[in-house]
C-alpha cells in the first residue's frame, strides 16, 4: 500500500479540477489530480462548447465575467488556443412569450455589466439574413465566445503538470475521511492518498464525497443531447440559441454545425451511458431546418450526449464544506460550468490560499440544501418530464 | 434472406429491412436493372445466387419486404429508420435480426486518397450494378481472396489487368493449407480463380510491399516493392486496393451487444453463440457477426432463424441444425486459414510516412495521430484517440479509419490490439439529412 | 482524362438527360449518379480529400460521394439512380 502526501488533493479530473489545480500550482502550492477515468472525458470533453455571459442566473454575472477575462488569455495559460473564437452569442425568440423573458434577460444583463443589445425581426435578417422569419426579435452579446472543450481541460491538466502538478487518471477514490486535520483518500489502486485540503470536483459523482460528511445534495443527471453535422461553407458566425434552448446551435471553422437542444434526458452515471433518445434528435433537426431554412440540406453525421450534474436551482454547488474545515465543494454545475470553469478554479486557489476572494459565492453554497430548495423555472421546462 | 425465408416457411411473417432497393447484399448482388439483361457473365456461386433469389421471391407474400429503408439507430425494440433517403420513421419489434454484413478493411498507402482509387468490392460492385469498369487498365493490390475474383470478372468482361499484387508472402500461403482444407470446394475454386487469371497472362505476384500511388502518365502510378527487393513501377487508370473484410457492427452495439475480440480476424464482433444469439431478443448473422463469406452468412442466417423458431416454442429440426452447425464450423475454420493466406500487413504500418492520410473524411495524417498518442498523458485507446485527433468523426464514422486508428494506439503504446479497443459507435450509423426530419415517416 | 470509369456492359433502359451544375449529361435508365456522371467527367461536383472527388468505396459506406440534388437534397451518388430532369450540385453547396 502506497502512502502519498500532499497538500490539495483534487477529486475529479475534468474541467474544474483540471482549472483549479492549474491556479493553486501557479499560487505555488502543491496539488494532487485525482481522476477515476480519463482526464476530460465526461461532460467536461462532452458539452457544446459555449463560453455564453448573457443569460445567467444573475448570481453568477461577477463569476462568469471573471471566468471571460481568462478565456480571453487561454492561449498564454494553457499553451493551445483550444478553438477559441469571440463569435459573440445570439439568443432568438420564436414565440411571444420568448420575447418577454428575452427582454428581461437582456435588461439584467446590461445591469450586470454584460453588454446585450436588443434586436428586432428585421434588424436580425439584416445582420444575419439566413435566419428564418420563425425569429421574432434577438438579444446580441458580442462579448460571448465559444471553445472546443475536447481540447480545453486535457490542455489545461498538461499545463498544470508541466508547473508540477501531479496527474493520477485511471485512479478513483473510493472513501474520503478526516482524522486530526488531515484527509485520508483511498482509491480503488494501491494508494492512499493524504492532504491537507480536498477539493470535491466530481461533477455528477460530486454528491458521494459531500455524503461523506453528512452533507446531502439534490443533484440529478441528465444528459444533453447533441449532434453534428458534416462541414458546410461556414456562414454562422454567432453561437445561436433559442430562448427556451430548444435549439442551440453554433459553426466550427471546419464548417460543421454542432446542434443542442432541450429537452434534456436521462443519463446513467453509474453505467457512464448516455444515450440520446433518436426522437429527441429529429425534433431538434426540426427546428433547426425551420429557423435556419438553408440548413435543411445538411446532414447530421454523429449523435451524443454526456452526464451532468444538475440541481434544482439550477445553480452549482460551490465554496466551503460546511461540515469540515479544508473541503471546497466544486460540482453540479448544471450543463454551464463550461464557460465558469476557470473562473470557478481561480476563485478556489482564492480562497484556499488567501482564505478569501473578492468573487462572491455565497449563493452557491451547499448549505442552501438545509432547507427546500425552490425549482427555478427553467427546471421544468428544460427537462424531461420521464 | 435465408433467414427470413426459414421464418416464413414455419408460419413468421418477418419484416425485412433492407437499405438496398434489391435484395442480395453484396456476394448476391443481382445484375444492375439498368443493363442490358444477359450481358453479365457470373463467375462462381451463381447457382447458389440464383437458389437463394428463388426461394426469397417464393416467400414474397408471407414477409413484410421493405427496400430502400436504412436503420439508423435501433435500441429498446426500436429501429429509427429513413425511407427512401427521405422520411424518418421507426419500426417497432420483438426480436431483431442484423445482418448488417461488411466493408472491405483499409490499410493505407501513402496516395491511397487520389480519385482513382477504390476497393476491389467497389471494382466489382461498379461493374455488376451499372456494368462499367473502374478505369480502362486496373490493378489490384492488397492482401484478400476477393483480389483475385475482382480481377477476373474484370479480365472477363474487357478491362486489361495490369496485375495482381498480394502483400502476403507465398509462404504464409501454404502455411495456411491445413485450415484451407476445411472447406476443399471453396479452396478450390480459389485456386481456380489464379489458374484463369495466368491463362490470361495476368502477372500474380505475392511478398509485395505498396510504396506509393502517385499522378502519373495515364493518369496513376504505383510504385510497388517485389519480392525479390526490386522496385517496380506500373502505370495504370484506377487502382482496387484492399486487405479482406471488416464487419459492419453499429447497429449490433447500439442493440446493446457486448463486443469480444476475435483473434483471427483481428477485429471485435458482437459477442453471440454459433446459432447467432447475441442479446435479449437480439440475434446477429451473416458478416456482421463474423466475416465468413456467402455460404458462412446464409448457414449463420438459418441457424439464427431456428434458433428465433425455439424461442417462440415452434418445434426444432433437429438433424438440419447439426448439419448446419457442423458445416459453419468448417468454414469458420476455412475462413480463420484466410486470415492467415491474406494477412493484414503490419509491418506496412511502422513504415508508413507521416503525411499519409489515415482518415480521408477529416484529413487527419499519420504524423498527426502518431503525435497524438505520444504527447497524451494516461491510457490512451481508440476513443479517445478519435477525440482528441479527430480520426473517425466524419461522415464515414470511422469505417475505414478505425481499424487503422486502432493498429497505431496499439503500435505507439506497445499494447494489443485487443487493449487499444473498438470505436464505440454512435448513430446514426450513416449521414441522415435534416431535411428527413420536416416529412411525415 | 474525360471520363473515368468505361462501360464494359451495355445499357438496357432508355435515355434520360440530367443537368450536372447547369451543363446537360445525358444517362441510362437505371445508372446511378455516379456512373451516369464518372463515365463522362473524371470527377463529381465539388471537393474531396485531395481536391477531386471520383467517390471511394462506391458502395455506400465510405459517404464520400454525396451530391446536392436542388429537388430532392443531398444523396449519395453511389446509390442513387438518375431520373429524368435531375438538377446535380455539389455537396455540401455553396451559399450565395
Amino acid at each position: 500500500m502506497r502512502r502519498l502526501h500532499t497538500d490539495i488533493a483534487i477529486v475529479g479530473g475534468g474541467l474544474i479540477g483540471s482549472w483549479t489545480a492549474l491556479f493553486l500550482r501557479r499560487r505555488g502550492r502543491k496539488v494532487m489530480l485525482l481522476e477515476k477515468g480519463e482526464i476530460g472525458a465526461q461532460s467536461s470533453g462532452q458539452n457544446f462548447g459555449n463560453l455564453r455571459i448573457q443569460g445567467r442566473h444573475v448570481t453568477e454575472y461577477p463569476l462568469a465575467l471573471r471566468a471571460a477575462a481568462q478565456w480571453d488569455r487561454l492561449a498564454d495559460l494553457v499553451g493551445d488556443d483550444c478553438g477559441y473564437a469571440q463569435t459573440g452569442h445570439l439568443y432568438v425568440a420564436l414565440t411571444g412569450e420568448h420575447a418577454d423573458r428575452l427582454r428581461h434577460t437582456a435588461a439584467e444583463a446590461n445591469d450586470n455589466g454584460v453588454a446585450v443589445e436588443a434586436l428586432d425581426g428585421a434588424m436580425l435578417r439584416r445582420r444575419w439574413p439566413w435566419l428564418g422569419e420563425a425569429a421574432l426579435t434577438g438579444a446580441w452579446s458580442a462579448r460571448d465566445a465559444i471553445a472546443n472543450p475536447r481540447r480545453v481541460t486535457p490542455a489545461t491538466a498538461k499545463a498544470a503538470l508541466a508547473l508540477g502538478a501531479e496527474l493520477l487518471p485511471g485512479t478513483k477514490v473510493v472513501s474520503v475521511a478526516q482524522t486530526g486535520g488531515r484527509f485520508v483518500l483511498e482509491t480503488d489502486r494501491d494508494l492512499v492518498v493524504e492532504s491537507e485540503v480536498v477539493v470535491n470536483a466530481a461533477g455528477a459523482w460530486g454528491t458521494e464525497i459531500a455524503a461523506a460528511f453528512g452533507e446531502t445534495v439534490p443533484l440529478f443527471v441528465a444528459g444533453p443531447p447533441q449532434f453534428v453535422t458534416d462541414p458546410l461553407p461556414y456562414f454562422v458566425q454567432p453561437s445561436v440559441q433559442a430562448v427556451d434552448g430548444s435549439v442551440i446551435f453554433r459553426q466550427t471553422k471546419r464548417g460543421n454545425i454542432v446542434v443542442a437542444g432541450y429537452p434534456r434526458t436521462a443519463t446513467d452515471k453509474l453505467s457512464n451511458r448516455a444515450p440520446v433518445p433518436p426522437l429527441k434528435t429529429v425534433a431538434t433537426m426540426r427546428v433547426l431546418a425551420t429557423l435556419v431554412p438553408t440548413l435543411a440540406s445538411a446532414t447530421v453525421i454523429r449523435v451524443w450526449s454526456g452526464i451532468e450534474g444538475y440541481l434544482p436551482d439550477m445553480l452549482p454547488v460551490f465554496g466551503q464544506s460546511q461540515a469540515v474545515p479544508g473541503l471546497f465543494h466544486a460540482f453540479g454545475f448544471c450543463g454551464h460550468g463550461f464557460q465558469l470553469g476557470p473562473g470557478v478554479g481561480l476563485v478556489l486557489s482564492e480562497l484556499i490560499a488567501d482564505g478569501e476572494s473578492p468573487t462572491p459565492v455565497a449563493p452557491f453554497g451547499i448549505e442552501r440544501f438545509q432547507n427546500d430548495v425552490a425549482a427555478d423555472a427553467k427546471f421544468r421546462s428544460e427537462f424531461d418530464a420521464g | 434472406m435465408a433467414a427470413a425465408c426459414v421464418l416464413a416457411q414455419h408460419g413468421q411473417r418477418p419484416v425485412v429491412l433492407d437499405e438496398a432497393e434489391r435484395p442480395g447484399g453484396q456476394a448476391y448482388r443481382l445484375p444492375g436493372a439498368g443493363l442490358r439483361h444477359g450481358a453479365w457473365t457470373p463467375s462462381g456461386q451463381k447457382a447458389q445466387a440464383a437458389r437463394l433469389h428463388a426461394m426469397f421471391a417464393a416467400v414474397a407474400d408471407r414477409i413484410d419486404h421493405r427496400p430502400a429503408t436504412l436503420a439508423w439507430h435501433i435500441h429498446d425494440g426500436m429501429a429509427h429508420v429513413l425511407r427512401h433517403g427521405v422520411r424518418a420513421g421507426v419500426e417497432r419489434f420483438d426480436t431483431v435480426l442484423l445482418a448488417t454484413g461488411a466493408t472491405e478493411r483499409l490499410y493505407p498507402v501513402p496516395g491511397w486518397t487520389l480519385p482513382g482509387v477504390t476497393t476491389p468490392g467497389g471494382a466489382q460492385t461498379l461493374l455488376k450494378d451499372q456494368g462499367c469498369l473502374v478505369g480502362q487498365r486496373v490493378v489490384f493490390c492488397g492482401s484478400s481472396p476477393l483480389l483475385y475474383l475482382a480481377a477476373l470478372q474484370y479480365a472477363r468482361h474487357g478491362a486489361e489487368v495490369a496485375a495482381v499484387l498480394d502483400t502476403t508472402p507465398r509462404a504464409r500461403r501454404l502455411h495456411a493449407l491445413p485450415a484451407l482444407m476445411a472447406a476443399p470446394g471453396l479452396l478450390m475454386r480459389g485456386v481456380a480463380w489464379m489458374a484463369a487469371l495466368r491463362r490470361r497472362g495476368v502477372p500474380l505476384r505475392s511478398g509485395v510491399e505498396l510504396r506509393r500511388i502517385e499522378a502519373g502518365e495515364g493518369a496513376r502510378r504505383l510504385v510497388w516493392v517485389d519480392a525479390a527487393g526490386r522496385e517496380q513501377q506500373l502505370s495504370i487508370d484506377a487502382v482496387a486496393l484492399g486487405f479482406g473484410l471488416r464487419s459492419e457492427t453499429q447497429l449490433a452495439q447500439l442493440a446493446g451487444c457486448a463486443m469480444r475480440f476475435d483473434a483471427a480476424s483481428r477485429q471485435f464482433l458482437p459477442q453471440a453463440d454459433l446459432d447467432g444469439r447475441a442479446s435479449s431478443g437480439v440475434f446477429v448473422a451473416g458478416d456482421g457477426a463474423a466475416i465468413g463469406g456467402a455460404e458462412a452468412a446464409e448457414i449463420s442466417g438459418r441457424l439464427a432463424a431456428w434458433a428465433i423458431l425455439g424461442e417462440l416454442g415452434a418445434p426444432a429440426a433437429a438433424p438440419e441444425i447439426t448439419r448446419l452447425r457442423a458445416r459453419l464450423h468448417r468454414l469458420r475454420r476455412f475462413q480463420a486459414g484466410l486470415q492467415t493466406a491474406f494477412a493484414v500487413p503490419d509491418a506496412l504500418l511502422a513504415a508508413l510516412p507521416d503525411d499519409t492520410p489515415i482518415c480521408r473524411c477529416e484529413r487527419i495524417d499519420a504524423g498527426t495521430v502518431r503525435q497524438t498518442i505520444r504527447g497524451y498523458v494516461g491510457a490512451i485507446d481508440v476513443n479517445r484517440a478519435k477525440a482528441l485527433t479527430r480520426c473517425g468523426m466524419g461522415r464515414c464514422q470511422g469505417r475505414f479509419c478505425a481499424p487503422v486508428l486502432a493498429a497505431l494506439v496499439a503500435a505507439e503504446r506497445g499494447v494489443t490490439l485487443e487493449q487499444a479497443g473498438w470505436l464505440r459507435a454512435q448513430a446514426p450509423v450513416k449521414p441522415l439529412p435534416l431535411a428527413a426530419s420536416l416529412a411525415d415517416g | 482524362m474525360t471520363a473515368r470509369f468505361q462501360r464494359a456492359i451495355p445499357a438496357g433502359g432508355r435515355r434520360v438527360s440530367v443537368w450536372l451544375e447547369g451543363v446537360a449529361l445525358e444517362a441510362w435508365e437505371g445508372e446511378s449518379l455516379l456512373a451516369a456522371i464518372l463515365t463522362q467527367r473524371d470527377c463529381l461536383p465539388g471537393d474531396g480529400p485531395e481536391g477531386a472527388r471520383a467517390g471511394f468505396c462506391l458502395m455506400g459506406a465510405c459517404q464520400e460521394c454525396w451530391v446536392q440534388l436542388e429537388q430532392a437534397g443531398p444523396v449519395r451518388a453511389c446509390t442513387t439512380k438518375v431520373a429524368d430532369g435531375m438538377r446535380i450540385g455539389p455537396y455540401p453547396i455553396r451559399l450565395a
